[in-house]
């Protein structure tokens, strides 16, 4: 028994022992992890207004001290922020890009959170027009933090994000839709409300179309700069690539290059860029080809033939679709239809790209090619409407041999009624 | 032609001696009274088996079983095989109208009080038959491969599995896994050309004979009228010919649906896709499936599907062996018409709901 009881007391005595060892070892924990930064600037209520403890750098342990210095491990203010602790405050604006560049410029300290980040961020920044003007001293221009925020940086592929692709439109027209700071720059307050409407901003901003581009993909992002005359054509080749190839290819290309021409952007335009239609060439009022050239010269017949092209083509696509419909409301089979009529809406992408080489005859092959794919699918159409007309009258037919056969039938039986 | 009819009748009765069902099929008579239309839809239910017997040997001559296979064999059918579409349409419709009329002979046998004894194990076979055109329909309706077929099983079989004890293994037997797949479709096949067929048959003939032997059942106003006024029509040529008015008329109707609302072939099944929205199940078993929707989750300490699945088995038996319960006696038919009655008002009010809500 006594055995028993010395026993249960050296159990007690390390179960004990135990709790009070692991509640010094959580006190020692919560010692390790404090951040009397947070904790006082929170009392104080004086805490950044863009403050978000899920930001990026939060996430992967950073704290306060890793940007602006200190220690956060004394509940001392004096301490904390002491210089001698390497205290630096927040920086002026011209100073946010070193004060940034840090570490994002430092490779050998980046690769520890990512091996394939980039670190060039800072050296492109000085070299678009905002870094230009902060070394001048203009503060009026971004800096890092008015893009990333300083408290609430998520990564780009975040949505929370400041600079994911949705919300880079409204980051950038925080500035550049300030009218009275941006026509000191003389620049257009109105680009934002152009692009919403432009075939690109609807495609990004209303069908959520990641894909499409945003200010940074034209202009760049740290590096940000009005596309020069030379590049603009290949800004936009970039996503619109056999555009691009055949009208460098093209007559009109290489004139454009000799008259220093904008490229794509005298047709098309910029920000308010709409999406082109088949009236967009031509010699109607709404083509652009009239704007430079008079009737009688080459340019305008070319733009004439090939408007009349693309016109034979989209005219034979639309009567293929009525018949398509035609035979999908008597339910036939419209399966092979609607694919024929998709390599026929291919041929009339492909026509349109094919516009870009101003060449009646390149035209004119793509176009013969579709109209060749949308006559065999008027045929199939017409085949299953006129196999549907021979069901309908082979019905009939059937309907009335069997109308034949009741009455016969009927009257068969009268007969052996009366019989009886 | 009427001799050589002549002779051949007689070349068969030297060596099979058919006189006897020469003079069964002369005396076979047919009731004639104010509920005689009843007595044609057992003969329309055959008639409508055996378009889809024929019609089902002409589909099976394209149709390939497999996961890789059947839906585009039936798309085969529907669009390269000469009439194939109006094979595989009159196959669909038919199908359709048989569990119709099985259900209105069913029901004009109940009324009539023709279930009773001595024709207890005709209403058996009956009922029997029509729980296999129930499968037929059930096993059929897999065999496209297109998405709502394949979501429509899922979901039925998922229904299986709620059969207390047996539900979880039924269902693996009846999907041939986990899940269903091309084993679910290969066994469906199986099941839908080989095994009911057979059954059907057998219980077909045994219903047959036993509706031979026993003769047409009389209504009891007519059972109470004197003799002299009691009227019958010969069964042959009368009542045949009758029946085959009615088969023609059935048969132009199911053209017309079959030309005018051709059956629909959707996107080919994908398990890995979403259910497409508002899966219903075949016309004939929706007053089932928006009964076990409309349960409670849970009744006392049963799940509401389970008890669903039970009721229904058990009302299901109860009806099966109603003879064995009712006496023949006259005064049990009022109540029996009550019963009748909230069945039938049950089954269309349920299907209409299973449409609206």
């Amino acid at each position: 028994m006594k055995k028993l009881i010395v026993m249960l007391n050296i159990i007690l005595f390390l179960v004990l022992a135990n709790s009070v060892f692991s509640q010094t070892q959580n006190k020692k924990n919560v010692v390790q992890t404090k951040n009397s930064c947070l904790t006082c600037h929170k009392e104080d209520d004086n805490m950044p207004d863009d403050y978000n403890p899920n930001n990026v750098h939060a996430s992967v342990g950073l704290n306060c001290v890793d940007c602006h210095g200190g220690d956060s491990t004394s509940d001392d203010e004096d301490i904390a922020m002491s210089k001698a602790k390497g205290f630096v405050g927040a920086p002026e604006k011209t100073e946010i890009p070193q004060f940034c560049g840090k570490c994002h410029s430092n490779i050998n300290y980046m690769r520890k959170y990512n091996p394939r980040a980039e670190t060039d961020q800072v050296s492109q920044y000085y070299t678009s027009v905002h870094g230009k003007q902060l070394k001048k001293g203009d503060e009026n221009v971004a800096a890092c933090t008015d893009c990333h925020t300083a408290h609430s940086i998520f990564k780009v592929n975040n949505p929370q994000s400041t600079v994911y692709a949705l919300n880079v439109p409204g980051t950038c027209n925080k500035c550049h839709g300030d009218a009275k700071l941006i026509s000191k720059y003389k620049l257009n307050p109105n680009i934002y409300e152009e692009y919403s409407n432009s075939v690109h901003g609807i495609a990004l901003l209303k069908n959520k179309d990641t894909g499409a581009p945003a200010c940074n993909d034209c202009h760049g992002n740290h590096g940000a700069m009005p596309p020069g005359v030379n590049s603009i054509a290949n800004v936009c080749g970039l996503c619109h690539v056999n555009n691009l190839k055949y009208f460098e290819a093209s007559k009109m290309g290489k004139a454009f290059k000799e008259e220093d021409y904008h490229g794509c952007e005298e047709c098309h335009g910029n920000h308010g860029i709409k999406k082109p239609t088949d009236d967009f060439i031509g010699v109607s009022d709404k083509a652009v080809c009239i704007n430079c050239h008079d009737e009688g010269e080459d340019g305008y017949i070319v733009a004439e033939t090939i408007h009349g092209e693309l016109k034979k083509l989209t005219s034979m696509y639309d009567s293929a679709k009525v018949k398509l419909s035609e035979v999908k409301k008597i339910g036939m089979d419209d399966v092979d239809i609607s694919f024929i009529l998709k390599d026929v809406h291919q041929s009339i992408i492909k026509a349109r790209t094919k516009v870009h080489t101003f060449d009646t005859v390149q035209v004119a092959k793509v176009v013969n090619t579709g109209l060749k794919t949308a006559f065999k699918a008027i045929k199939k159409a017409d085949d299953e409407i006129s196999d549907y007309h021979t069901r309908t009258n082979g019905f009939g037919i059937a309907t009335g041999i069997f109308l034949i056969l009741i009455i016969l039938i009927y009257l068969k039986l009268k007969t052996i009624e009366k019989k009886q | 032609m009427k001799g050589l009819w002549n002779k051949i009748e007689k070349w068969l009765d030297e060596r099979y001696d058919i006189q006897p069902m020469k003079e069964y099929i002369k005396h076979k008579k047919v009731p004639m009274h104010r509920h005689s239309v009843w007595y044609y839809m057992g003969g329309i239910t055959l008639f409508l088996f055996t378009v889809q017997v024929l019609t089902g040997i002409l589909l099976l001559m394209y149709y390939k079983p497999g996961e890789n296979s059947s839906y585009e064999s039936v798309r085969f059918i529907i669009t390269q095989v000469k009439f194939g579409w109006l094979i595989r349409n009159v196959h669909s419709w038919s199908a359709n109208l048989m569990i119709f009329f099985a259900f209105l002979h069913m029901f004009s046998v109940f009324f009539s009080g023709a279930f009773k004894k001595p024709r207890e194990l005709t209403w058996v076979s009956g009922f029997l038959i029509l729980a296999l055109a129930l499968g037929f329909g059930f096993s059929g309706y897999l065999l496209p491969w297109d998405d709502l077929a394949f979501f429509a099983t899922k979901v039925g079989t998922e229904i299986v599995a709620s059969v207390p004890l047996i539900g979880h293994w039924l269902k693996e037997v009846l999907r041939g896994g986990e899940d269903v797949t091309g084993a679910t479709l290969s066994r469906f096949f199986g099941i839908h050309t080989a095994i009911l067929p057979l059954i059907a048959t057998i219980l077909i003939a045994i219903h047959l004979l036993f509706v031979q032997k026993q003769g047409m059942h009389e209504p009891e106003e007519f059972k109470n009228l004197p003799e002299e006024k009691k009227k019958y029509i010969p069964f042959f040529p009368n009542f045949a010919l009758k029946d085959l008015l009615f088969w023609l008329l059935i048969f132009n109707i199911i053209l017309f649906l079959a030309l005018y609302f051709p059956w629909q072939l959707g996107p080919k099944a994908d398990p890995l896709s979403s259910a497409p929205a508002g899966i219903k199940p075949e016309w004939y078993f929706m007053f089932m499936f928006q009964s076990l929707k409309l349960l409670p989750a849970h009744i006392l300490f049963l799940e509401g599907e389970v008890v669903g699945i039970l009721t229904f088995g058990l009302a299901g038996t109860i009806w099966m062996i109603l003879p064995f319960l009712v006496p023949a006696k006259r005064e049990s038919n009022k109540i029996l018409k009550i019963i009748g009655v909230f069945v039938v008002a049950f089954i269309v009010v349920f299907t209409i709901l299973g449409y609206i809500l």
